[in-house]
């Protein structure tokens, strides 16, 4: 479904600030795979999304999404394929608009936007059946402006937007880190519902070793730009947050534990 | 000071108030709706005067005339659009690099730096001298029906999907990308349709005057800039309908210019006006810049609510 091949991406280049953010990164997902990320900091996890969902272009490397080279394409054009949701809960939604006409935007993704309404009456009543499920009461309050939502209410929306018209890839770039806790199970149990019923293809970013190993049916870890662990199926489901560790410091070369990879 | 000269000046301050308002709005498209300050607008203010009485002098139709005033205006809003979008440029230089660019280009269209046109001779839409009459061409009633017509379009426009992904583009370019909107786009178009909007206003304004001159424009985003803020300022509490908000923008415009007469009726030049002008949208601009702080201050010491 994404097919990654030897993806190179510098920042800076040539400047004392140079940054190879990623350095020969492949990385091939099946249909259906659930692929949790986990990587210290500057490991290249949000580069990686950010050059999958065209925010950046890459230097080198090709990138397909459901066989369809999307390597140059424009950030707009390939969301089509791609279902984003960001860490920064200000991001995936507009404050300034209503819920409804969020969720209209969403809609309309991929399709092309012409001069009819934005949004119809039978889209509203969809729209209320959807918001049911996250259960935070949004389904009453269709036409409140974004920006008087919580963090949490509006990283749930983004969620229902990103898998409203079901994406070929759905990214979440540690969606959840910037929730407290109970509001940030809150929102990752609607996710793993989500991706359950629509069988999504997913890459999910996490600082939280516990949730990257409870969830999705691949792991994967970057270190310097590259993949260097991956694991799956029954051996994924063995993993324990320890050995994870230890393969975190073996590949890092590094023996102190990193105390934010296994706490936050 | 004779309470009766400001009276006769009101039809006036209405006429012109409505006249600038179809500008303010249009200045409210990319200030508020695209988040972009677009400074072409000076230039466009003019633009649209010129081609409206050259075309006019041709023996054009008026309404053909209105409408390339409308279509230059938008010609000058995808320059400053496609300098922005393709070339990278900061949208406010690239307004000031259009806007110096459309100096030239208006001395060019009227072939001197001002253009009479006389009611007398030409059909024209609207006119100062009229504007005391009670008739069907009165300049008032004529700009009004113009108002409004321009407020039910808009309205209507910033409800289809294109509108909404314009709204969407201002509110959140990030987000809007991720939704599949090509931002680039429509940041040309609002700023098309912006400066289309101020051309248009300014073809009305060069009938109303009897002239258009070069330097007509100077000043114009400021004047645009305070109708904007008047009207939020005083109107925000009670106006959320989209449409009632542009309507705030008229009234914004309409009281613009009930404060400008009052101020000449003081004893103050009409020169004055744009210093005053300046005065009056910084401090509504550094209001809320000073009202967070306070705040912020207060919240601080642990005086205000939490958030």
């Amino acid at each position: 479904m994404l097919e990654l091949k030897n993806i190179y991406k510098t920042f800076n280049a040539g400047t004392v600030n140079e940054k190879k953010a990623l350095n020969g990164l492949s990385l091939s997902l099946k249909e259906g795979d659930f692929v949790t990320v986990i990587g210290g900091n500057g490991a290249g996890k949000s580069t990686m999304m950010n050059v999958i969902s065209g925010a950046y272009l890459v230097d080198e490397g090709s990138i397909s999404i459901g066989g369809v080279d999307v390597t140059r394409l424009p950030e707009h054009k390939r969301a089509q394929y791609i279902g984003r949701v960001f860490q920064d809960p200000m991001m995936g939604t507009a404050a300034t608009m209503q819920i409804e006409e969020n969720l209209a935007l969403a809609l309309r993704r991929g399709s092309r936007r012409g001069l009819k309404p934005g949004i119809t009456k039978a889209e509203r009543e969809q729209y209320k059946e959807l918001l049911k499920i996250l259960d935070l009461g949004l389904e009453e309050r269709l036409t409140s402006k974004v920006g008087l939502l919580s963090g949490g209410q509006r990283q749930a929306l983004t969620l229902l937007m990103a898998t409203l018209k079901q994406p070929k890839l759905l990214l979440l770039d540690e969606h959840t880190a910037a929730l407290d806790p109970k509001t940030a199970a809150k929102v990752l149990n609607a996710t793993e519902q989500i991706i359950q019923r629509d069988h999504l293809t997913t890459l999910m970013i996490t600082h939280n070793m516990r949730d990257a190993i409870a969830h999705g049916n691949r792991l994967i870890m970057l270190y310097d730009g590259r993949v260097v662990v991956d694991v799956e199926g029954e051996e994924k489901r063995r993993l324990t947050v320890e050995q994870l560790l230890a393969k975190f410091n073996q590949v890092s070369g590094s023996s102190e534990a990193d105390d934010k990879l296994l706490l936050s | 000071m004779d309470i009766l000269a400001l009276v006769n000046m009101l039809p006036g301050v209405a006429a012109q108030g409505l006249i600038w308002s179809v500008m303010a709005i249009g200045v409210y498209i990319t200030y508020k709706i695209l988040d972009v300050a677009d400074l072409t607008v000076d230039g466009t203010m003019c633009t649209g005067g010129a081609v409206f009485i050259m075309l006019s002098m041709a023996k054009c139709n008026l309404w053909v005339a209105l409408a390339c005033a409308f279509l230059a205006g938008m010609l000058a809003g995808l320059v400053t659009g496609l300098l922005h979008t393709a070339c990278g440029i900061p949208a406010i230089l690239a307004g000031i690099l259009t806007q110096l660019a459309l100096y030239s280009v208006n001395l060019r269209i009227m072939g001197q730096s001002n253009r009479p046109i006389s009611v007398d001779k030409y059909p024209l839409l609207v006119s100062a001298r009229y504007v005391r009459e009670p008739s069907i061409t009165n300049p008032i009633l004529v700009c009004l029906v113009f108002v409004l017509v321009t407020i039910g379009v808009l309205y209507w426009f910033f409800g289809t999907e294109q509108g909404c992904a314009l709204r969407a583009t201002g509110a959140n370019r990030n987000m809007a990308r991720a939704q599949g909107i090509n931002t680039n786009f429509t940041t040309v178009l609002g700023l098309m349709l912006s400066n289309g909007l101020v051309a248009l206003s300014a073809a009305l304004l060069a009938q109303y005057q009897g002239f258009a001159d070069v330097n007509s424009g100077r000043g114009a985003i400021v004047i645009g800039l305070a109708a904007v803020i008047i009207g939020e300022v005083l109107f925000s509490k009670v106006f959320h309908n989209f449409a009632l908000k542009l309507l705030a923008v008229v009234f914004g415009s309409l009281i613009y210019y009930l404060v400008y007469q009052v101020v000449i009726w003081l004893g103050l030049k009409s020169d004055d006006m744009k210093l005053i002008t300046a005065l009056i949208v910084a401090l509504f601009l550094a209001l809320p810049y000073w009202k967070n702080r306070w705040f912020a201050r207060k919240a601080k010491r642990g005086i205000g609510s939490h958030a």
